[in-house]
């Protein structure tokens, strides 16, 4: 469990994250959502210790982020930011292979390899899996790197837009997977995501954030509501049901 | 991948051979041990400056970078201006090698020690910021070297410029027994280090994701790079190219990410580049041009390539 109390922080004298608390369950994939610069991506950095807080606690698993190893905290979280720009020349093996450092330390055992390759096939890359990150296309660097996340085997995932530069196919692809991890293998997702839908189709949990403040937290059929969107983003959405499944029209 | 480090290190050892026997005329007695210091101090320097690029170059995730961009080479000429400047050349600083060694290098890993702490007391500070302070803190030490120059008694200055030139017709060999020593000690320092250096080439928050203790390595690394470089500019002087050359032929030949093969190969490329350049200035123009002239040439068309490539 993921436990957030009363997080802050500010650039200058502007709180981006301000005075936040909030539990993820385990097993669940939990969405942020929200408009831009309302601080998701600056929750979730901090959440994986990739950025400083300027108050409050995070508790993984009842221990303080910042008092643990930082290498026994990446058996234990793995985070995936956006922008991924590598001008090393890396295969997809490689960099997949790069997930085991906090358990290999840069020399791989035949278990490690054993996570690897799994990872590799969970994410389709086997026929490229000896191309060079630079002759891949936007998608299949993205799969790639998720793969890197899943060798790293941690129980908890955190993803900051991973549909970003997907196609329709492969973002459908991804959510597929990130659903199946939760409930095959119990793992806990958190990821930052635009598109409102993919949050209604594919999360348990959603919070939404403005401003830096939690407008309103909950299941995903909760926040999935025109009062709450129209709180959230400004604008006025209209919700069908689709299936069980609740969709969002915000075109017009 | 092991075939192409034989490939150099083979080369690397023809030069050397024949750097050490060419013409020697029997004459070993005088030879062996002139040239041997001499070879000494092309691969002590050689190794230094390949192996500081390369480390700076992963931290910064930057390929046309150098260490001497953090002003670290002009500092050095800084401190042997002042120690003419205000002592003279005939003081006990400037004559005696090793305490004129200890002295620059203390003040350089100072220097670096303090441009990080200074720097990453804030937050939110990154590489670049660092590297633009270093370049703007260069430009300040060389401006007030030259400064001072033009003070001086001219006799004086020309005891200095011997020392702003890379050369290895006047290597420093005094200094060669505790550049060995420093030298190894890093090494042997650095050793637990090496694992993250393939990891902090992904960039910063690849590396904290991997578990990697960020500030921590990379401090550490910094200063490694600082004692390298202050070795090396103390040993012959600034050679501000041959980094950037070996380190790139490096990638280029090796095409690899493996830090360790990198280094080794760098190393390699950055000997063989010293000892065939030194062979040309000595056999093919008999002293009338130094290393230096040499390496910034071939390294600065190099360069223009790197940039032209790039653009396409």
């Amino acid at each position: 469990m993921i436990e957030v109390k009363q997080l802050s922080k500010k650039y200058g004298s502007k709180y981006v994250v301000d005075d936040v608390s909030l539990t993820i369950e385990k097993g669940t994939i939990t969405s942020f959502i929200g408009p831009n610069g309302a601080g998701k991506s600056t929750l979730l950095s901090m959440i994986s210790r990739l950025l400083s807080k300027d108050a409050g606690e995070i508790y993984i698993d009842n221990q303080i982020v910042g008092q643990v190893k930082s290498n026994e905290l990446a058996k234990k979280i793995s985070i995936l930011k956006q922008a991924n720009h590598i001008d090393i020349r890396l295969t997809v093996r490689d960099l997949v292979s790069f997930g085991r450092f906090p358990y290999s330390q840069g020399k791989l055992t035949k278990e490690d390899w054993i996570y690897v390759d799994e990872a590799i096939e969970y994410m389709e890359l086997e026929d490229l899996q000896d191309r060079y990150l630079d002759q891949l296309s936007g998608g299949q660097k993205q799969r790639a790197f998720i793969a890197m996340v899943l060798a790293q085997n941690t129980e908890y995932i955190l993803l900051d837009e991973p549909l970003n530069n997907l196609d329709m196919k492969h973002s459908v692809q991804i959510m597929k997977v990130l659903r199946k991890l939760v409930d095959e293998k119990g793992k806990t997702i958190v990821i930052v995501i635009h598109d409102i839908n993919f949050a209604s189709f594919y999360s348990d949990h959603i919070v939404a954030l403005k401003d830096g403040k939690i407008v309103k937290k909950g299941p995903t059929a909760e926040i999935i509501d025109s009062c709450v969107l129209k709180c959230v983003y400004d604008m006025d959405i209209c919700i069908q049901d689709i299936n069980e499944n609740k969709m969002c029209v915000y075109f017009s | 991948m092991k075939a192409k480090l034989g490939v150099l290190a083979g080369f690397a050892l023809v030069l050397i051979a024949l750097f050490i026997f060419m013409d020697a005329n029997g004459n070993w007695d005088y030879v062996l041990p002139r040239r041997g210091k001499k070879i000494l101090a092309i691969i002590l320097t050689g190794g230094a400056i390949a192996f500081s690029t390369m480390v700076f170059q992963t931290i910064t995730n930057n390929r046309i970078l150098t260490p001497s961009i953090m002003g670290l080479d002009s500092l050095y000429m800084l401190i042997q201006t002042i120690v003419v400047f205000f002592f003279g050349s005939t003081s006990l600083t400037m004559i005696n090698k090793n305490v004129n060694f200890a002295i620059s290098v203390s003040v350089m890993i100072l220097f670096s020690g303090l441009l990080y702490k200074f720097l990453f007391r804030r937050e939110g500070q990154n590489v670049y910021f660092l590297l633009l302070v270093g370049i703007i803190c260069g430009t300040f030490f060389q401006s007030m070297s030259s400064f001072m120059e033009v003070l001086i008694d001219p006799n004086e200055f020309q005891n200095l410029s011997d020392k702003m030139f890379a050369s290895f017709n006047n290597v420093n060999t005094d200094l060669l027994n505790l550049s060995i020593v420093c030298f190894g000690a890093i090494i042997l320092y650095f050793m637990k280090f090496t694992k993250y250096l393939d990891v902090l080439s992904l960039g910063r928050d690849a590396a904290v994701n991997l578990g990697v203790d960020y500030d921590f390595v990379v401090k550490r690394l910094l200063i490694v790079v600082a004692i390298l470089i202050s070795i090396a500019t103390a040993l012959i002087g600034p050679i501000t190219f041959l980094g950037l050359l070996v380190a790139n032929v490096a990638h280029q030949f090796l095409r690899t990410h493996k830090h360790s093969i990198l280094i080794t190969g760098s190393i390699l490329i950055s000997i063989i580049a010293l000892v065939g350049g030194q062979l040309i200035v000595e056999r093919v123009f008999t002293f009338s041009t130094t290393i230096s002239v040499i390496i910034n040439f071939v390294g600065g068309v190099y360069f223009i390539y790197l940039l032209l490539k790039g653009k396409k």
